[in-house]
């Protein structure tokens, strides 16, 4: 798609579509030595929280304390979605609770502790740090109303 | 040069702390820098358009019409396009705030701009796909329907504890980024 586009618009401006690209190319440029350094820590963060760790964490019968993991290990770590969703229907299988496996895929997805230097570069700190926290109270709420709901 | 280095220091440092961790655990090393070297291929493949797409939008995209679509008066519309744009992107999470960057300096409004990255962090569909045939259609739409709730609740909240002056700081800032 990105593609067709770009072949249109040379077609339409060729000096404009080259600027834009030059904008492009400055943004990328720009936050790449962050993006990089995002990734590598989320490697080395990923090395030790393997799915059996997590696993053990928010396991069968872990209680209050399997919740509080729950969320930690889901706002402070990226696990794209193709690792979170199997492992969310494993672990519920294996007898996880469900509100630890709620809060775990709500706050993966919503909740980007590792990415917060991005999120305040844009949007500064204030938002930052407001969004993140609101949206860790509301993965709570899903959760119990989630639970309510399915139970 | 130097200031190559100066830039990247923080990634290098992380690098290096990778191969200290190679040396003293090699599993965890290795398993570390496979990560890394995946996610690295995943950046170098998909956020590329994504920027290609935001000088795109940068040229293309007048700003009184994105004053109209997303901008302060723009309504449910706004939403509706804030939560359509993220919810058909593709994408790690930090490869929104860049197009969020360009979306703010267009003039969107600041409520619409985090409903675009709460769609994009929670409702796109290759995801909710995704999500159906792993943990059931059932799970899925009643999360899809509390996230859309939350992401718009969340987006309001922010916007009203910011003040007029914050705002302003942020949509400079985001002058300058693009």
């Amino acid at each position: 798609m990105t593609g067709l586009l770009l072949f249109i618009s040379f077609r339409k401006d060729r000096k404009k579509t080259i600027q834009g690209l030059r904008k492009s190319w400055k943004a990328f440029e720009n936050i790449l030595p962050l993006f990089l350094s995002i990734i590598m820590i989320i490697g080395l963060g990923l090395a030790f929280l393997s799915p059996q760790v997590i696993s053990k964490w928010i396991g069968e019968k872990s209680g209050w304390l399997g919740i509080a993991a729950a969320a930690f290990i889901g706002s402070v770590t990226l696990i794209p979605g193709w690792i979170t969703f199997p492992l969310a229907a494993v672990l519920l299988k294996s007898g996880a609770g469900f509100i630890q496996i709620t809060v775990f895929v709500s706050t993966s997805m919503m909740v980007g502790v590792v990415t917060i230097p991005v999120e305040i570069r844009y949007l500064g700190r204030k938002v930052a740090v407001f969004r993140n926290t609101l949206a860790l109270v509301f993965s709570f709420i899903v959760s119990l109303i989630m639970w309510e709901v399915l139970k | 040069m130097i200031n190559l280095l100066k830039r990247y220091r923080f990634f290098l440092a992380m690098v290096l702390i990778n191969l200290i961790l190679l040396w003293l655990n090699l599993e965890a090393g290795l398993r570390s820098f496979k990560i890394s070297a995946d996610n690295m291929l995943q950046v170098f493949l998909i956020i590329p358009p994504i920027f290609i797409l935001l000088g795109l939008l940068d040229i293309w995209v007048k700003r009184e019409t994105m004053i109209k679509w997303m901008g302060e008066s723009s309504g449910l519309l706004g939403i509706t396009i804030a939560f359509l744009l993220g919810s058909f992107a593709a994408g790690p999470l930090y490869a929104a705030f860049p197009v969020a960057g360009v979306l703010l300096n267009k003039g969107s409004r600041f409520s619409n701009i985090i409903i675009f990255i709460g769609a994009w962090s929670t409702t796109k569909i290759p995801m909710l796909l995704f999500e159906t045939s792993t943990m059931g259609w059932r799970f899925m739409l009643i999360r899809f329907i509390l996230d859309i709730f939350g992401i718009t609740a969340i987006a309001y909240l922010t916007e009203k504890i910011m003040t007029t002056q914050e705002k302003e700081i942020i949509y400079e800032k985001a002058n300058m980024l693009g």
